[in-house]
């Protein structure tokens, strides 16, 4: 086992992994070292710049209208993901426990719901919210937000609570627990993994959007993080450069904590929404 | 006449009467009330005009007319208003009717009871009752709401567009729209203009899923077996790197991706430079911007296969592997005897999904390349451009909304099939009742 063949595949093993290190970290750590370059371009004759500056982080506060920006969608996305994270239990909970007349065809119903391509009913939720004077508002987002939530998510969250034996609940409302008390009980705090995979996936679905939000939000101080941003990159793409990676950074580093922060329920969340559908 | 027949007799005739007639006087009353408000909402509303409009969709365009010897501006029919507000008046009417034939159904079932001599709910008991066996109505009534007026709503809308004439030049108030049927869907298919383009990005959809899949799929897979060796150390280090792309969001790192694959200043092309070859087109040429595309889209993927993998790995017993070393299997012999099979069979229903998934990568494709670059032989798409985000270009940019419609049924036609040959194979829906 120790021979030499075996040594050279494990040298080699770790050369690769090394080289899948640098590619996997290196349009981030390129994208930080941009940030505190100075100057505005995107070109840079070294990778390392020569001096570092934290000018660019100062003018995204001072010159646009970033922590605006920071708020509003902080805001729309904490929204939405309480809302959100609500309605799926709610959902997912009645549809997993409870036989009713045409339980089948609202399942059905979620899977053919599941399968539209998402841009296509754009139009008409916008002339829907547009009837309901709900443009340019942050309400309008949180709703289709929250409503999207139960539809994509409705299936990982069944299939968690599918594996919840019945037992325990059968086991309260024999002594007595009405069924409000056995969901906020004994439910929710079982479902707290699950809970979490979804709301993650909730609050980042919200802090990424750039496409409804740009429908929906018609003035800048409304915008979300992913709009300006994204109009940053496409408006200023070869002048400022640097403005947009420092504001990219900022961006991506509240939403990586939190993924990396709980890598453990995400493995297990995507797992489960894997097997089970 | 029996209690049960004349029950709901009384409740056809109108809503709360057969109620009343089982001497249910509180939900009688309230059925009454309902079936009250829903005649004077229809009659106020006018439903009747609403639901002609979602037939005719208007008969009167805005537009200058003239009136004696003057012209005037007259606010004609919206079509687009008249469709949603006419479906919206469906959707109310469907909603009355079911709480018509409810109310018909539950005098019915009194009736039976009171022929049977047995005693009535009194209103608490009813209560109690919807407490207990409606539970689950009431706990999915508010995300019902939801979905139905955010998305179920916009979803019928959409794909009645496909049937509709709704596209540059003809738009609404200038215009009225008109229900065509199937023309859509046949000049897709039969126009050159639009054929040559459906055809194309319809090959260049399925062909980019195929490779998109089976990269990510292969790639995440040798990553995580590469990391689980049983003489790698750092075990959790090497995870947590690779999944850093996966914990960044997409719309940064695709945005940053197309800032390095820059053709001028782009880091990569420098680098490739600097060891003295030439900068590659990566972008701008259609060929090798299908290859970054593919290359950018492993980068993002891989991690999500690569966790997935890892889940199985841990779960295969060492049992196995210390048996097949007593038979003197090697290591080769034992990933592909042990390893691969395992790993394999847990995740290829994955793999359905992703492909469904990839089908639809508007991310991707719209961040970096944004379809480009251009095709001149394309209608409104370039050499990259997905079904999906030639619908997004044809509904936001273009104006060609029924076209986008048809696009949009499309899709839903290929995803669907292939969603419901895969799900009808998982747990949930198979065995629902596995855990007693």
């Amino acid at each position: 086992m120790n021979g030499p063949s075996a040594r050279f595949k494990l040298g080699l093993s770790y050369a690769i992994l090394i080289v899948l290190t640098i590619v996997s970290l290196y349009p981030a750590l390129w994208i930080v070292l941009s940030s505190l370059k100075e100057g505005n371009s995107l070109y840079s004759d070294t990778l390392i710049p020569r001096n570092f500056t934290f000018d660019h982080y100062r003018e995204l506060f001072r010159s646009t209208k970033y922590p605006i920006w920071f708020m509003n969608t902080l805001k729309v996305a904490a929204l939405s993901t309480v809302l959100g994270t609500f309605l799926l239990l709610l959902t997912s909970y009645a549809v997993s426990r409870f036989r009713f007349a045409g339980r089948r065809f609202s399942l059905n119903a979620l899977l053919v719901l599941q399968m539209f391509p998402g841009f296509m009913a754009m139009i008409a939720v916008y002339v829907v919210l547009n009837s309901m004077g709900l443009l340019n508002s942050h309400l309008a987002l949180v709703l289709v937000y929250s409503s999207g939530a139960i539809v994509t998510n409705v299936f990982v969250a069944k299939g968690f609570f599918d594996t919840v034996p019945k037992s325990l609940e059968e086991a309260a409302r024999i002594d007595g627990a009405s069924h409000l008390t056995v969901f906020f009980r004994i439910m929710v705090p079982l479902a707290k993994p699950m809970l979490t995979y979804a709301s993650l996936m909730i609050f980042n679905g919200c802090f990424v959007d750039f496409i409804f939000a740009d429908l929906v939000l018609r003035s800048e101080d409304q915008r979300t993080l992913a709009v300006g941003l994204y109009k940053m990159v496409n408006q200023r793409n070869s002048t400022e450069f640097t403005l947009f990676a420092s504001g990219a950074v900022l961006v991506a580093l509240p939403v990586m904590t939190l993924f990396l922060v709980l890598q453990r329920n995400l493995v297990d969340g995507l797992t489960a929404g894997a097997s089970k559908g | 006449m029996s209690n049960r027949t004349a029950g709901a007799l009384l409740s056809t005739l109108f809503m709360g009467l057969g109620q009343l007639y089982n001497r249910q006087w509180a939900k009688g009353i309230l059925f009454l009330a309902a079936g009250i408000g829903i005649v004077a909402g229809a009659v106020a509303l006018d439903l009747p005009s609403y639901l002609r409009g979602l037939w005719t969709l208007g008969d009167q365009p805005s537009g200058l007319v003239k009136v004696g010897k003057l012209t005037k501006m007259v606010e004609g029919d919206h079509s687009i208003f008249l469709l949603i507000k006419g479906l919206m008046a469906a959707l109310g009417l469907l909603l009355a009717l079911a709480l018509y034939a409810g109310g018909i159904r539950d005098a019915y079932k009194t009736g039976r009871q009171r022929d049977e001599g047995r005693p009535v709910n009194s209103f608490r008991q009813s209560l109690r009752a919807i407490n207990n066996r409606s539970f689950a109505y009431i706990v999915l009534l508010p995300p019902a709401v939801f979905i139905l007026f955010l998305t179920v709503l916009p979803l019928i809308f959409s794909v009645l567009l496909a049937f509709t004439n709704y596209a540059d030049p003809i738009l609404p108030p200038a215009n009225l729209i008109d229900w065509v049927g199937f023309a859509n869907f046949v000049k897709l298919v039969s126009l050159k203009v639009w054929s040559d383009t459906f055809f194309g990005v319809l090959l260049w959809t399925v062909v980019w899923a195929a490779i998109a899949t089976a990269t990510t799929y292969v790639g995440g897979i040798l990553v995580a077996v590469l990391i689980h060796q049983p003489r790698i150390r750092f075990k959790a280090f090497w995870r947590t790197v690779m999944i850093v792309p996966f914990a960044i969001p997409s719309l940064i790192s695709l945005l940053v991706m197309r800032n390095m694959f820059n053709n001028q200043f782009g880091p990569v092309n420098d680098m490739l430079r600097m060891i003295g070859l030439g900068g590659v087109p990566w972008l701008s040429d259609p060929n090798w911007a299908k290859v970054t595309l593919v290359l950018v889209n492993m980068w993002i993927g891989i991690p999500i296969t690569m966790i997935l993998a890892f889940g199985i790995l841990t779960t295969i017993s060492r049992d196995l592997y210390e048996a097949a070393e007593v038979d003197g299997a090697g290591s080769y012999q034992k990933f592909k005897l042990i390893t691969l099979p395992m790993v394999l069979f847990a995740t290829a229903p994955v793999l359905i999904m992703q492909f469904a998934g990839n089908l639809n990568n508007f991310n991707v494709i719209y961040l970096l390349t944004d379809g480009g670059p251009v095709n001149s032989g394309y209608q409104y798409a370039g050499h990259t451009d997905l079904l999906v985000t030639w619908l997004y270009k044809l509904a936001l940019d273009q104006a060609q909304y029924s076209f986008a419609s048809v696009i949009g049924i499309v899709i839903f036609v290929i995803v669907a099939s292939l969603s419901i040959w895969s799900y009808r194979r998982t747990r949930s829906y198979k065995e629902e009742d596995m855990i007693a």
